[in-house]
């Protein structure tokens, strides 16, 4: 049992040397890679300008949660007025990253891994490589930093109709003051709060997209192989980025 | 180079995959401009033979040599230099799928090249028309039936004006006409191309068609070599059997296992 | 490259929105707004026994509007004070050479503050200026130690005399 347990981690380790050194192979290549910018460009739509919907649609439904919720909750202090402080802070340092960053692992991440792991299982990696283009170079790292790119973008997308959201409820249903709701926000949030939501959604960015292209590029090529890696895309991803919400959050206390 | 140094020169080969041997001091010359065949059973080890001509595997002992330069010996950068003047044919096409097929086979000169969008047309559009599918220009690879997509890989690994042409298993799920099809373009393509083609397949009665040298691999070796004539006149069991395709012989038709009779028995009296 | 339309406009759209949200978010829902970079100010010191928790960056107010904000606690070992630097906006440079300044508490339990209080002086404090008068900062704990102090001696009183009302002061120079 401990044996099973020593060797689960071994192989964990390997597989976190793995993804590592796959992310400095990405880094190398990535300045000749930028000069496509038409590729990158091309991924930034996939990953990012496909998933709006359903960010827009999940920011909405969260902030009106987070209204209706954080004014039961407010109200119990008498503090109801603070709606607007509660709901910034709330979608601004967590929900917005974390839950952008699990969407899109879902949406996005594994979009990218089942795509690279066809493109390992029908040997067009294996093309390119023959045809003297180092696929890395030309369909990983955009789809690496489209992902990279997207991610922030998103999630500030989402952090702010969830604002909306959480006043449509607040100040429309629940009688919260409008201006209150915005001046109490203003006084209250600073920018090292926006900076710190800034900082996580670029982190979970690059965490995600490196394990759904790594996942895909390392894709064992049969039909099942590409389900496995995509089914751990999403699991890693998901783990890795609570983990990490918790480190940046503990690093900017 | 004169006539006489192969284009392709293996000596002493030797490969493992995960400690299993696939080829032990195995020794295959092959000759420019001709069409040289590989085959052999299912599981000798055709396909990876390949990926060490092209650099893709390195070997674990013995030299290969391709147009006079060890591969071993060779860097990364190098190496892509000399892949740049082969063609390879992947057993499915192996077509970008989100590129029409036009853009498939301009693939290697954009990326290779510098030149202007009009001459990339011209050279595009000829070699789609060498191989009969200049109408299909605008089409995209899910479009395609599996004899189409082949002959849209065959087009861009020509592109380039390679030297050598490798065809992974060109034949695998061809209806007769589309084989008929890409069994004349490979003869076709070298001797107006004057390069040197390289065929790993295993339909012994197209490739004998049109052939110059067969090299018939089983067990890691080269059990015979020749013209595809003196094939069909060999003696040996192996070459008999494959040529011939009977069921059982020197590769046999039962998977190794214990005494029939004794496995039968046992079972019977477990119960 | 017939999709490459499409494809511009939907990455452009993408971006330009991304990067709308996050200008949205720094500037409308912070006290930011949208000063870019540092308006011009000048410089006032104030030195106090206690500053309490008051942190950098906290605000400065006077009669409850925001004139500037603490950019500097020091301590001074010779007089063992806390010097208190604060940055004053160049829009408001009447500020009275005899203003006290003092440091209150937002609502019950908040974070600290500096409240500038207007003397009756006709000359204004300019750039390194000091602020003379100051008041220290609320601390709690000593509240409650006098609260029990006085309980306690009231008590006394009560058994020996009526009580009298103390009210603790603090005013130092």
């Amino acid at each position: 049992m401990v044996r099973e347990l020593w060797e689960s981690l071994i192989e964990s380790l390997e597989g976190l040397g793995s993804v590592i050194r796959f992310l400095l192979r990405l880094i190398v290549a990535s300045p000749r890679a930028l000069m496509r910018y038409d590729l990158i460009a091309q991924q930034i739509f996939n990953s990012g300008a496909l998933s709006l919907v359903i960010i827009m649609l999940s920011g909405l439904f969260v902030g009106m949660v987070l209204g209706l919720q954080g004014f039961q909750l407010l109200q119990r202090f008498g503090s109801g007025e603070a709606l607007g402080t509660a709901a910034t802070i709330g979608l601004v340092k967590e929900l917005g990253p974390v839950v952008t960053a699990l969407l899109f692992a879902g949406r996005a991440g594994t979009a990218l891994a089942s795509e690279l792991g066809l493109m390992r299982a029908t040997d067009q990696l294996s093309a390119m490589e023959m045809m003297a283009v180092d696929p890395v170079q030309r369909v990983v790292v955009p789809r690496f930093l489209g992902g990279v790119i997207a991610m922030p973008l998103l999630a500030a997308i989402f952090s702010v109709i969830g604002i909306y959201g959480a006043q449509l409820v607040g100040v429309q249903i629940m009688g919260v003051d409008s201006g209150s709701f915005w001046s109490q926000m203003r006084a209250a949030v600073s920018l090292s709060d926006i900076n710190e939501g800034i900082v996580k959604s670029l982190s979970f960015g690059v965490a995600c997209s490196l394990i759904a292209v790594y996942e895909g590029y390392n894709a064992t090529p049969t039909a099942e192989g590409v389900g496995r890696a995509t089914t751990r895309t999403v699991v890693t991803s998901a783990v890795v980025i609570l983990f990490l919400d918790y480190l940046i959050t503990a690093a900017f206390l | 180079m004169n006539q006489s140094t192969p284009i392709v020169d293996i000596k002493k080969l030797d490969y493992a995959i995960n400690g299993r041997p696939v080829f032990a001091g195995l020794d295959i010359q092959m000759q420019r401009g001709q069409v040289t065949a590989v085959m052999g059973p299912s599981g000798t080890g055709k396909t990876t033979l390949l990926r060490l001509i092209t650099g893709q595997v390195m070997a674990s002992g013995g030299c290969i040599e391709v147009e006079g330069q060890n591969l071993r010996q060779l860097s990364r950068k190098d190496l892509y230099i000399l892949r740049r003047r082969m063609g390879m044919l992947f057993q499915n096409g192996a077509l970008l799928t989100d590129l029409s097929v036009f853009e498939n086979v301009a693939f290697p000169l954009r990326e290779h090249t510098d030149l202007p969008e009009r001459l990339i047309r011209q050279i595009v559009l000829t070699k789609l028309q060498a191989v009969g599918l200049r109408g299909a220009a605008e089409l995209m690879p899910a479009e395609l039936s599996g004899g189409m997509s082949r002959r849209v890989a065959l087009a861009r690994a020509i592109v380039m004006d390679p030297e050598i042409l490798i065809y992974d298993e060109p034949f695998v799920g061809l209806d007769p006409i589309s084989l008929g099809v890409i069994l004349r373009l490979i003869r076709r393509l070298n001797d107006a191309l004057g390069i040197t083609s390289i065929v790993v397949s295993h339909d012994v009665q197209e490739i004998a068609s049109v052939a110059d040298q067969v090299f018939l691999l089983s067990g890691g070796k080269v059990v015979a070599q020749g013209a595809p004539a003196d094939l069909k006149r060999s003696p040996s069991e192996i070459v008999k059997q494959f040529v011939g395709g009977l069921p059982d012989g020197p590769v046999p038709f039962h998977f190794p296992a214990p005494d029939y009779f004794s496995e039968l028995l046992s079972r019977s009296e477990d119960h | 490259m017939r999709k490459s339309h499409t494809l511009n406009l939907g990455t452009g759209t993408f971006v330009l929105l991304g990067f709308a949200a996050l200008f949205f978010l720094s500037t409308q829902t912070t006290s930011r707004g949208l000063s870019f970079g540092r308006s011009p100010h000048y410089i006032l010191t104030a030195k106090f026994d206690n500053v309490g928790d008051l942190k950098v960056g906290a605000p400065v107010s006077m009669s409850g509007v925001e004139v500037g904000r603490v950019s500097k606690i020091e301590f001074d070992s010779k007089e063992y004070k806390a010097v208190v630097q604060l940055r004053i906006n160049n829009k408001f440079g009447q500020i009275p050479t005899d203003s006290d300044a003092s440091i209150y508490t937002q609502g019950l339990l908040g974070g600290k503050f500096i409240g500038l209080t207007a003397g009756g002086a006709e000359t204004y404090l300019k750039d390194k200026d000091q602020i003379d008068f100051t008041q220290s900062a609320f601390v709690l704990e000593n509240l409650i130690g006098q609260v029990l102090a006085n309980f306690t001696k009231s008590k006394a009183d009560a058994q020996s005399a009526p009580p009298a009302d103390t009210k603790p002061t603090e005013k130092t120079k």
